[in-house]
Parts: structure tokens; C-alpha cells; sequence
């Protein structure tokens, strides 16, 4: 087996508070500004920043529908992990974000769909939150997975990480 | 280089970041890296006062020469030698 670890970043993120997600989001793109490969491995409540609120996945049960329901619908429908206070929050944070220069999710995925980051969504987990392929937003480096995926691409990695 | 060197120091592009936070002066630089030449310099101006210690770093992992930086008013001036 090789024993070198390539100049890549494998994060897995289970979260899907706003303020986790962002924060990956910026570690990745300046990785990948400086060249390195970055992985990244949705699953669990971090597959809900994927979700493309204009987009419509049918034939669900009942249960998907209601966490359908009760999950963000989307990047920009996160909850912050600390001083969330009823959505008022992350209001208050792409207020600050905005008039302090910071990019917006939106770009963030933008920028980090330009520069080549691979983001791999947990099929299994995505399954078990309801949540199907046909609601996932389009980006350019997205494909579905399992967890051995994320192992044989965390395994070559310098960095390995989990939020 | 002294701050008196980087005064006077010609540029073959300056890359304007001062609108972004981190990691957007990054991005820039990263950007404008592909349209200069070998041993061209370039500048960097950025508000965010991390990118002082970010670009250093980009410049050590990519073999450019990190040159030293400027301090305006409000902003830095960055500046780097491409490998």
C-alpha cells in the first residue's frame, strides 16, 4: 500500500448548521487556491445546505416529506449552531458577512465550484433524511457515494477532518 | 526588502482585494497568479489583515518569493515574486 499522502484535504461534515458549513467552506477554498485537492463528504444535515429550493423531488412517503418539511430547504435556510434565536441570527450574520466583504454561501460553492473542490454526497444518509437526487443543486463536481468512498479518499489525504 | 525597496518597487500587476474578507484576497491573488510571467511581480492590496500572513505561506507551499508588505492607510500592500 501507498504510503505517501497526497497535498489533498478530505473533510466529512455531518453538520448543518450555517456557521460549520461556512467555516469548511472557507478552509476549502483557500486549500484550494494554494493547489490542494479538496474532497468534501456531505451526509447526515450537512446533505440539507445541498438541497436547490427551486428544485421538486416526487414520490415521496410521508416521513420524507415531513422531514422535507422540517429541513432547510437549502444553503441559505441554515440554522447557526449558537445565537440561532429563531432565524434572526443568521439574518443578523449575512447582514455582518455582507458589510464586512465576507462572500455568501452562494458564492462560496461558486467560487469553490470553479476552482475544481469535489463535493461527494452520502447516498446512504441521504436516503435516510428522505432526501432525493432530483432536489440536490447543480455543481459541477458532485457525485454519490458511500462511506468507503470518503475512507479511500480520506486515507490519501494530508489532511482528514470531520465537522 | 526593506520598505524603502518595496516603494520602489514596479509591478507587473496588482491585484486590488481590498472589497473582500478572507479567504477572497486569496482567490484573488490565485487568479491573477496565471496571467503573469516567471519572475514578475506582483502586488496584492488587501483590508483583511490575515492575508499578510496568508500570502507568506501561499508564496513558502508554491515556490513564489514572498517579497514583504506595505502598510497603508486601512490596507496592506502585498508583494510577491512568481517562480
Amino acid at each position: 500500500m501507498e504510503n505517501s499522502k497526497e497535498d489533498q484535504l478530505s473533510v466529512a461534515i455531518i453538520s448543518g448548521d450555517m456557521d460549520k458549513i461556512m467555516a469548511v467552506m472557507i478552509i476549502s477554498l483557500a486549500a484550494a487556491a494554494m493547489d490542494t485537492k479538496v474532497k468534501l463528504f456531505f451526509s447526515f444535515w450537512a446533505i440539507g445546505a445541498l438541497r436547490d429550493p427551486k428544485k421538486k423531488a416526487k414520490g415521496k412517503n410521508f416521513i420524507s416529506k415531513m422531514f422535507g418539511m422540517m429541513l432547510p430547504k437549502g444553503k441559505n435556510k441554515l440554522k447557526l449552531s449558537k445565537f440561532n434565536m429563531m432565524g434572526m441570527g443568521p439574518a443578523m450574520m449575512k447582514g455582518l458577512m455582507k458589510q464586512q466583504g465576507v462572500m455568501s454561501l452562494d458564492e462560496m460553492f461558486k467560487q469553490a465550484g470553479e476552482l475544481g473542490v469535489e463535493i461527494t454526497v452520502c447516498e446512504m444518509t441521504m436516503n435516510l433524511m428522505g432526501f432525493k437526487k432530483e432536489e440536490i443543486i447543480d455543481y459541477p463536481h458532485l457525485r454519490y457515494a458511500g462511506a468507503g468512498t470518503f475512507v479511500v479518499d480520506a486515507g490519501e489525504s494530508a489532511m482528514q477532518w470531520m465537522v | 526588502m526593506t520598505t524603502e525597496e518595496l516603494k520602489k518597487i514596479t509591478v507587473s500587476k496588482s491585484v486590488d482585494a481590498r472589497g473582500t474578507a478572507c479567504p477572497g484576497p486569496l482567490l484573488e491573488a490565485k487568479k491573477a497568479i496565471g496571467t503573469i510571467g516567471s519572475g514578475d511581480i506582483m502586488e496584492i492590496l488587501s483590508a483583511d489583515e490575515g492575508t499578510k500572513s496568508d500570502i507568506p505561506k501561499w508564496c513558502g507551499k508554491q515556490g513564489h518569493e514572498y517579497l514583504g508588505a506595505l502598510e497603508e492607510n486601512g490596507y496592506f500592500k502585498v508583494y510577491m515574486k512568481k517562480k
